[in-house]
């Protein structure tokens, strides 16, 4: 099965940190006031893509 | 999901208490102040948008009623409402209409204009508040910034509420002035650092990105920005 995770549109992001509270592994940070980054542990549950309220993260398959 | 809560995970508290005082005496108003300054000096000096991040109450109390009392419907926020247009434009009329309050206080500071016990709303519906005035002891112009203040933070939480109902809890959060304002001086600030910046892998940087590197050269992000 092909592994998932978060992308951001970082041009398009708020920096809110709603993501950042809702992610269960904490893998979130906002990077300097401008934009949400995915950590390494994300496991691509799409918690955060379903409470970001500008709807900008968007949960992609990646190659192992 | 078992987080522990921290003591700024309850600050919907105050901002609840703060609409709710101002409903029995205008002054409370004035405290409103603070989420003005409090994030605007974080973004100045911080650089980060902690305050969005953390403790705004007005984001815990959408998200409290939107998450925990389901009253949202946790719809996607219309396209048009997070684009950078409506965003910034956003930002300028509510600017404009805080020197409008600021230039009404004025007048009345000067004697030009009598103090008007109203609140505001959305900038047009003059709710009757005269309750809430019992400043006999302050001069007028001081109970007229406050009238003009709820205004404002009444106005910002009705349309918070609105779009809370509508569309995912912290909507307001897409274009709140202040949001907009803090991430804008963020990145005001970012740019001006890496101006200053040196790559580590080429000594004349040119954001070609053929180091691939956004952890070590963080100048890549610019590129992804501009
Ligand atoms: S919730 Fe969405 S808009 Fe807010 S910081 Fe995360 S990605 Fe950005
Ligand atoms: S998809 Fe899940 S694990 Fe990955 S960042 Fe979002 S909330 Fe965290």
């Amino acid at each position: 099965m092909a592994k998932r995770k978060a992308v951001v549109l970082q041009n398009e992001c708020v920096a809110c940190g709603t993501c950042v509270k809702t992610c269960p592994l904490q893998t979130i940070s906002i990077y300097k006031g401008m934009f949400a980054e995915i950590g390494s542990k994300c496991v691509g549950c799409g918690k955060c893509a379903s409470v970001c309220p500008a709807s900008v993260i968007m949960i992609e398959e990646v190659q192992a | 999901m078992t987080k522990t809560k921290k003591w700024y995970d309850y600050m919907w508290i105050i901002s609840a208490t703060y609409l709710i005082l101002g409903f029995f005496n205008i002054l409370f108003a004035w405290i409103g102040l603070l989420c003005f300054f409090i994030p605007l000096l974080l973004a100045i000096f911080g650089g980060d948008k902690i305050y969005c991040n953390r403790f705004c109450g007005r984001g815990q109390l959408f998200d409290l009623l939107g998450n925990k009392l389901h009253l949202s419907r946790k719809k996607n926020i219309p396209k048009f409402l997070r684009s950078k247009w409506f965003r910034y434009g956003f930002l300028t009329f509510f600017m404009l209409m805080f020197c409008n309050m600021l230039f009404t206080t004025y007048l009345v500071f000067t004697g030009t204009n009598s103090l008007k016990e109203v609140v505001t709303l959305l900038w047009t519906l003059r709710l009757p508040w005269h309750w809430a005035n019992h400043s006999t002891t302050v001069t007028p112009w001081v109970a007229q910034f406050a009238f003009g203040f709820y205004s404002v933070m009444l106005t910002s939480t009705v349309l918070g509420l609105i779009t809370m109902l509508l569309f995912q809890p912290r909507s307001w959060c897409v274009y709140c002035p202040m949001g907009t304002m803090t991430q804008l001086i963020c990145k005001a600030k970012y740019a001006k650092e890496e101006a200053q910046h040196t790559c580590h892998v080429c000594t004349t940087c040119n954001s070609c990105n053929s180091c691939g590197n956004q952890r070590n050269c963080e100048v890549t992000y610019q590129t992804e920005e501009g």
